[in-house]
């Protein structure tokens, strides 16, 4: 009994190393043609003509910032400002807004997913900076962010001049950008800094400060989940998002700013703006 | 080595942190130790609803974590239009938490007086209140310093809370410089020593009285 269960053993152990070995070898064999083709491909044809062969395009996304790009866990859509953006300029090139695949990126790994062919293109709440611009090209500004305030609706405050006085008090997160500008912009103001925003938001929510500050773009998201509260329309510093390619991707930036004046033109942006961020795009 | 042009940098800030801290460390301990006393009071007295409010006061908030006291002052109160700034509330939540202890250790030295103590008093015609304050509670006091001594050292260190609502100590401008410096180890080392620079002295004090009532006893 003992020796046939050792015998059976052993004689699967044998099966499974001699089968590892012959994949390994044929493995190591396709990704070798994989390669030369990639090269070969690469030298004749762009990422547009590749999107419109594969049929699909591939867009890097945030899956966990409300408004701009988040999972719904209940249906595990992903939807979003980026996502509408995404799917409007998929129907630009392809025709069809649901050709398109979605990847998870984080402010880490977009530019190294980009650079590696993972994703054709970046739309990730990316702020356009000289930095970055070494690294990859950006088309024209999709969204306009900045740090701003939220204040309590019925609050008379509407820009940073109404804060910058003796008794007012800003909250905001330890260690923000944000903190270090408020500080700047409004010195005679009490600046108090809470973990993160979630904290600084429930203070607020208890009356602890007059105005709680970051950028925008999360602001629109903590306003909307709490009609107490609203975003004052001045910002204070820009933050440009840009939709990011490759470097040297000239056709499909092209495109992409064909887009983004097409829609800006005929509605379509705004439409989109208005549907996430709850009001219309100042202008 | 510990970079001294962090300390030197932001002195200001250290100073403000390490008086706040200071302050709502001694006013918690004189609120604790009212609050604490009468609290113990209430529980070995004998009427029965005395006894309950004691025994729910201190079963209820010494099982709760600090935290979330500091957090009802903070953001609880305001909600029912009772607002603290963060200083006071962080002070206000450290009291009430400090005196659920101080309560058990004082209800401890009250029962270890001998009970013939209570019942010499009451027969020369004291009241409980006056045979209380002038019979028993200043044998207690003696038995009850020693495990004082570290709820008062523990009230300086849990004082760190008032940094998570912005209360503006010590704790509260480390995480600000070391965020603001992406400096971590030295910058804590620093806190460390003002928090030691007030907890060394009420041991070595807490110490002295000890011996001190030993003699006279």
């Amino acid at each position: 009994m003992f020796k046939t269960v050792w015998k059976k053993m052993i004689g699967l152990g044998l099966v499974a190393m001699l089968s590892a070995t012959a994949l390994v070898g044929c493995s190591s064999e396709t990704t070798t043609e994989n390669k030369t083709d990639n090269k070969k491909e690469q030298a004749a044809e762009t990422t547009l003509d590749k999107i419109k062969e594969r049929g699909k395009l591939v867009v890097g996304v945030k899956y966990d910032l409300n408004l701009f790009g988040l999972k719904n866990p209940q249906t595990g859509e992903v939807e979003g400002f980026d996502i509408d953006i995404a799917k409007g300029l998929a129907k630009k090139i392809l025709g069809d807004e649901n050709k398109i695949e979605l990847k998870e990126v984080t402010s880490k790994t977009r530019i190294p997913m980009l650079n590696n062919g993972e994703i054709d293109a970046i739309i990730a709440t990316m702020t356009i900076t000289e930095e970055r611009k070494k690294e990859v090209d950006f088309s024209d500004v999709y969204f306009m962010a900045g740090q701003s305030l939220l204040v309590k609706k019925d609050s008379n405050i509407n820009g940073i001049a109404d804060v910058n006085k003796k008794g007012v008090t800003v909250l905001t997160a330890k260690g923000s950008t944000s903190a270090q500008n408020i500080r700047a912009k409004a010195p005679e103001a009490t600046v108090l800094e809470f973990e993160n925003y979630a904290e600084a938001f429930t203070a607020l929510k208890a009356g602890q400060g007059d105005a709680l500050t970051t950028d925008n773009a999360l602001l629109f998201g903590m306003a909307k989940q709490d009609p107490n509260f609203r975003v004052v329309d001045e910002t204070f510093s820009e933050e440009p998002y840009g939709i990011a390619v490759r470097k040297g991707d000239k056709e499909l930036l092209d495109v992409i700013n064909e887009y983004l004046k097409e829609i800006k033109a005929n509605g379509e942006y705004d439409k989109i703006y208005e549907k996430w961020i709850g009001e219309k795009p100042k202008q | 080595m510990l970079d001294y042009s962090i300390l030197i940098e932001h002195w200001d800030m250290y100073m403000q942190g390490f008086s706040n801290t200071l302050k709502a460390s001694v006013l918690a301990l004189i609120g604790s130790l009212a609050i604490g006393t009468v609290m113990a009071v209430f529980r070995i007295a004998p009427i029965r609803p005395l006894n309950w409010i004691g025994a729910a006061y201190v079963e209820f908030i010494r099982n709760i974590p600090l935290i979330l006291i500091v957090f009802v002052f903070f953001v609880g109160l305001p909600a029912i239009g009772i607002r603290f700034d963060s200083f006071t509330a962080g002070t206000l939540g450290l009291t009430v938490y400090t005196a659920a202890f101080i309560a058990e250790v004082i209800r401890a030295g009250i029962l270890a007086v001998p009970k013939g103590q209570m019942e010499a008093a009451r027969s020369s015609g004291l009241t409980y209140l006056q045979a209380m304050w002038h019979v028993i509670l200043p044998q207690a006091v003696k038995i009850v310093i020693p495990p004082m001594g570290n709820q008062f050292i523990n009230l300086v260190k849990n004082s760190s809370v008032l940094g998570v609502i912005a209360g503006l100590d010590l704790m509260y401008f480390g995480d600000l410089i070391s965020s603001e410096t992406f400096v971590t180890f030295d910058v804590y080392i620093f806190v460390a020593l003002f928090y030691l620079l007030l907890t060394i002295p009420l041991s070595l004090g807490v110490g002295a009285l000890e011996r001190r009532l030993a003699k006279s006893r």
